[in-house]
């Protein structure tokens, strides 16, 4: 059953990295409650550029909750308020005909703007880059049993790596921490015997790294677990407490 | 170690876990002490005595100074640097998820109303028990009536909670302290590491049993002194 409601958006623009952002807002009539977020941008732009005036710029790749490049700070949620989807999943039924929707980009010292609603995230990349890989070349999918891994330990990784880096966590964090991040990475390697191996030096790297970027120190407030669109658990920050601390104690 | 209790995130962190687990000790020891003040004034008074200016209760008197100034210099140094990494543009609109404790955002502002509460507690029986017999001891002279009862704590309390605004006072320090207790406790443990999926509600559910027992504790002694002071 198709729906329409009319729209009144506030939507963040900033002309580049160093300009001042302000606020614009903007009119939608007759969107279908059926077009994702994404769509209603989109159709926000074709009305734009027909009144030849600038397109607002965000990213988004996939557009099937995947890949981790949407983000949008919507009505104070990272991801908007619909529950453990990304942007490009948020559906416009999840709003109210007549609703003022305010749209800003992830603000966090770590992640600058770079237009309108994009923000560079390539702190997240060089984390990884510091050590959130396994050395070696694990070859191709061995046989099921010859290396066994109990269920729960297997389950646990894959629920760590379902984190897709979208910054969500350290956005939504009053302290600018990226440690739920931080800690899926870890978490997800340190669980298995290929990435068991070098998990101490990973957590010291990663950590490192994430503190010379600038990101804030976690205070446990759970802001990270309940805006991930991948409900990654906090349970993962407790682990790279753990291993972090043991290897520092043995250093 | 390359010192990682000053320069990583988390070593910073497991400060503040390590200074906070030791002073919840430290409640628990000063709650339970206070009970007695309700079965026996005089038992009371014989642990004021022991706890008096002895060269161990001093030892461990600095020790618990030590522990209140680096958690609370470490508290300020975080807010600082979580500041700074919130960068300078605030969100226009922010909501707070249900899955997040009020507390938990606002420890900042219940630790500095619970050191508030705390220089009043010291200006109320510290300054007046222990303080008075190192002053004592040091030679400097204080008046023989305030030594005299530099030890008899059940005096102080009765005194102090005799007046319904220090009970009030004490009460709102209180309320501060056990909101700070709920979050701190399981955070403390979350931060060691000491947790888990399984683990979470039950450190959430033992801490809050936990501060509401020491925060009764501490409440019913001057509650019971502040009624006995108007009945009697």
């Amino acid at each position: 059953m198709e729906k329409s409601i009319n729209i009144t958006l506030k939507v963040w623009r900033q002309k580049d990295a160093k300009a001042k952002g302000a606020f614009e807002t903007y009119k939608l009539d007759g969107i279908s409650t059926d077009t994702s977020f994404l769509e209603m941008l989109d159709i926000l732009n074709e009305k734009l550029i027909t009144e030849r005036k600038e397109p607002i710029a965000f990213d988004h790749d996939c557009r099937e909750g995947i890949c981790g490049m949407c983000s949008l700070y919507i009505n104070g949620h990272p991801h908007g308020p619909d529950e453990d989807v990304t942007t490009c999943q948020l559906h416009m039924r999840k709003f109210k005909d007549g609703e003022t929707i305010t749209v800003e980009p992830w603000r966090l010292a770590a992640f600058p703007v770079i237009k309108d609603l994009m923000v560079n995230r390539n702190a997240y990349d060089q984390i990884i880059q510091a050590g959130g890989y396994v050395s070696i070349n694990t070859g191709g999918v061995p046989d099921a049993n010859a290396i066994a891994i109990p269920k729960p330990i297997a389950d646990e990784a894959m629920d760590a790596a379902a984190c897709i880096g979208c910054g969500a966590c350290a956005a939504a964090c009053k302290n600018g921490s990226a440690m739920l991040f931080v800690s899926a990475k870890v978490s997800q390697l340190a669980l298995l015997p290929q990435g068991k191996i070098e998990a101490a030096a990973r957590a010291k790297a990663m950590v490192a790294k994430m503190d010379e970027l600038g990101f804030g120190n976690c205070t446990n407030t759970r802001a990270c677990e309940a805006e991930c669109p991948k409900s990654i658990s906090i349970s993962h920050i407790a682990r790279l407490n753990r291993e972090f601390l043991c290897a520092k104690i043995k250093d | 170690m390359n010192l990682f209790i000053v320069n990583s995130s988390i070593g910073r962190k497991l400060v503040m876990s390590i200074t906070g687990i030791c002073l919840i000790l430290f409640l628990t020891f000063h709650m339970s002490m206070n009970l007695v003040a309700l079965i026996s004034p005089k038992g009371y008074n014989l642990v004021c005595e022991f706890l008096g200016a002895n060269w161990y209760a001093l030892v461990a008197t600095i020790f618990l100074a030590l522990g209140f100034i680096i958690h609370m210099a470490y508290a300020f140094l975080l807010f600082l640097q979580n500041k700074k990494a919130r960068g300078n543009n605030a969100y226009a609109v922010s909501a707070k998820p249900k899955e997040v404790e009020w507390a938990s955002q606002n420890m900042l502002v219940l630790g500095i109303v619970v050191a508030a509460f705390l220089l009043l507690h010291l200006y109320n029986f510290w300054a007046k028990m222990q303080l008075v017999e190192l002053m004592h001891q040091l030679g400097v002279n204080v008046c023989g009536d305030a030594l005299s009862k530099s030890a008899d704590g059940a005096y102080h309390i009765a005194a102090t909670f005799q007046d319904p605004i220090y009970v009030i006072l004490y009460l709102v320090g209180l309320g501060a302290l056990w909101f700070h207790l709920t979050h701190g406790f399981w955070s403390a443990l979350q931060t060691i590491g000491f947790n888990n999926q399984l683990w979470f509600n039950r450190w959430k559910c033992i801490g809050t049993i936990y501060a509401t027992i020491i925060v009764f504790g501490f409440a019913i002694v001057a509650i019971a002194y502040f009624v006995k002071s108007v009945c009697c």
